[in-house]
């Protein structure tokens, strides 16, 4: 399996290496013939914003959004998992995103970088460290979206990680950590089936 | 469930999210939205830019908080704020403000001639600058959670930056070279710590993220900071101090993400207007360069 990881900014060289160290082909995707090639997408953490400005500007931006309407799996973590929200809210003015996950994300909802966490999930029934940078959170999902893990927060419980079909995505930053069970069960769970 | 906030992955966590992107510095809240929409990963908010601080004078101090509390109100990008070398005080006021990062910065007169900050204490991270290996070293082991190579801030001048980089690149790659047991002599000359003068030996690179900044005004020397091994940019005057800001600011966004291809750079080179004026750093007097304070 060929997976691409959106390279236009951000912490993508350490989903890079996650893919490798999974045992498979890795390689950045920062123009259209580069999308083109590969049978999965990694949108790493970063910031939202910039990514969607360069994503437009160099042409990605409608062709992975149609290579995502057309089933090819995608995963996204933090500023990904804004980039794969049909909606957001307190995103910048116009900001747009890929799409493809029927939810609504709350961009910064865990607060400034002051408030940046570490903590302890439940993720496919095992315990998993996550970190949060800046994070967005769930604050909504439809029908056909299954939540995967959830924090308590002040607030009420929010779903920081989510799958509809053939995408997946997380509030955290499983990249940062060196556990690769969160790129494994991409991987292994949504790109299979999913990759004709 | 445990939460932890404040530790070291999410302060150099947070940088690593900065990776690859161009903070810009801006002085009001027109120019940060202007910096968010060209692309910015960041903004740095400061009352003045360091070319007009050069050509002012004066004691330079961190931004009046009102200024600081508008340009967060106007992105949604992550807001960085200047506090001066050792100046405590003033970094614990920009941490109750909320600010994403504190640059503790050689570019505001310093506060201390001896002591940097103590940073392990704080919540928010804070980046700083290095002219080599061991100035990077020794803010790191004070808490730093990201190095900015110091270049001379200002000038438009990207010749120290470029210094910088080569510096400390040099250094990391003769730690690589040696034998574990000539680590200990590497690290009385570095004046740094050994236990991460031995990590930077193992790993062959810094244990927090390396921007580049001081002297850089064109979308080619963002580029060129990029190929020298930067892991992003950031741009003062450069930008604002420039004919179209907008324009140049995006140019600079799209060199530093196509670093590499000489055909994307040469097209956001084009028809950008006046670059900022700049001063060869050769004909500053000693006294007036930035780049010589912290210690």
């Amino acid at each position: 399996m060929k997976i691409g990881v959106l390279a236009l900014q951000g912490d993508f060289r350490e989903h890079l290496v996650a893919a490798k160290t999974a045992g498979h082909a890795a390689l950045t995707v920062r123009r259209p013939e580069e999308l083109a090639e590969i049978d999965a997408l990694i949108i790493p953490g970063g910031e939202s914003t910039t990514i969607a400005q360069l994503a437009r500007t160099f042409e990605l931006f409608n062709p992975i959004k149609k290579r995502i309407s057309e089933g090819m799996p995608a995963y996204g973590s933090c500023a990904g998992m804004i980039l794969l929200a049909d909606r957001i809210i307190d995103g910048a003015a116009g900001q747009e995103t890929f799409g493809g996950i029927d939810m609504t994300v709350r961009r910064n909802a865990f607060g400034r970088q002051v408030d940046s966490f570490e903590s302890d999930l439940d993720f496919q029934g095992t315990s998993l460290h996550a970190v949060f940078i800046r994070a967005p959170w769930v604050e909504q999902v439809g029908e056909k979206v299954q939540v995967l893990s959830e924090v308590n927060t002040a607030k009420g419980p929010h779903a920081v990680a989510v799958r509809q079909g053939h995408l997946l995505a997380t509030s955290f930053h499983p990249e940062l950590t060196g556990d690769l069970r969160v790129h494994r069960y991409f991987f292994e769970q949504v790109c299979t089936g999913a990759i004709k | 469930m445990s939460e932890a906030v404040g530790t070291a992955r999410v302060k150099r966590g947070m940088a690593e999210m900065l990776k690859g992107g161009v903070i810009m510095d801006v002085v009001n809240a027109e120019q940060a939205k202007i910096a968010q929409d060209a692309g910015a990963c960041a903004v740095m908010a400061l009352e003045r830019v360091p070319a007009d601080i050069r050509a002012q004078g004066g004691v330079a101090r961190m931004s009046d908080p009102d200024m600081i509390e508008k340009i967060k109100a106007a992105v949604t990008i992550p807001v960085m704020a200047k506090a001066r070398i050792g100046h405590f005080v003033e970094a614990r006021i920009l941490e109750s403000l909320g600010v994403d990062y504190i640059d503790e910065s050689e570019v505001l007169t310093p506060a201390d001639f001896e002591n940097h900050i103590e940073k392990w204490d704080f919540k928010v991270p804070f980046v700083c600058g290095a002219t080599n290996l061991g100035e990077a070293l020794r803010r790191i082991n004070e808490g730093a959670a990201m190095i900015r190579s110091k270049g001379e801030a200002g000038t438009g001048d990207v010749s120290n930056a470029m210094m910088h980089m080569r510096k400390i690149g040099a250094e990391i790659r003769r730690l690589s070279s040696m034998r574990e047991d000539e680590l200990y002599v590497a690290a009385k000359e570095l004046q740094a710590p050994f236990a991460l003068v031995k990590e930077v030996a193992e790993s062959g690179k810094l244990p927090v993220v390396l921007f580049t900044a001081g002297g850089i005004a064109t979308p080619a020397d963002a580029a060129l900071m990029m190929q020298m091994g930067a892991d992003g940019v950031f741009i003062g005057s450069g930008i604002f101090k420039s004919g179209d800001p907008a324009t140049r600011a995006a140019a600079c966004v799209k060199a530093t993400t196509f670093f590499e291809d000489a055909k994307v750079i040469a097209d956001a080179s084009r028809g950008l207007g006046e670059a900022m004026v700049g001063i060869n750093v050769a004909d500053l007097p000693a006294p007036h360069r930035l780049a010589d304070r912290g210690w």
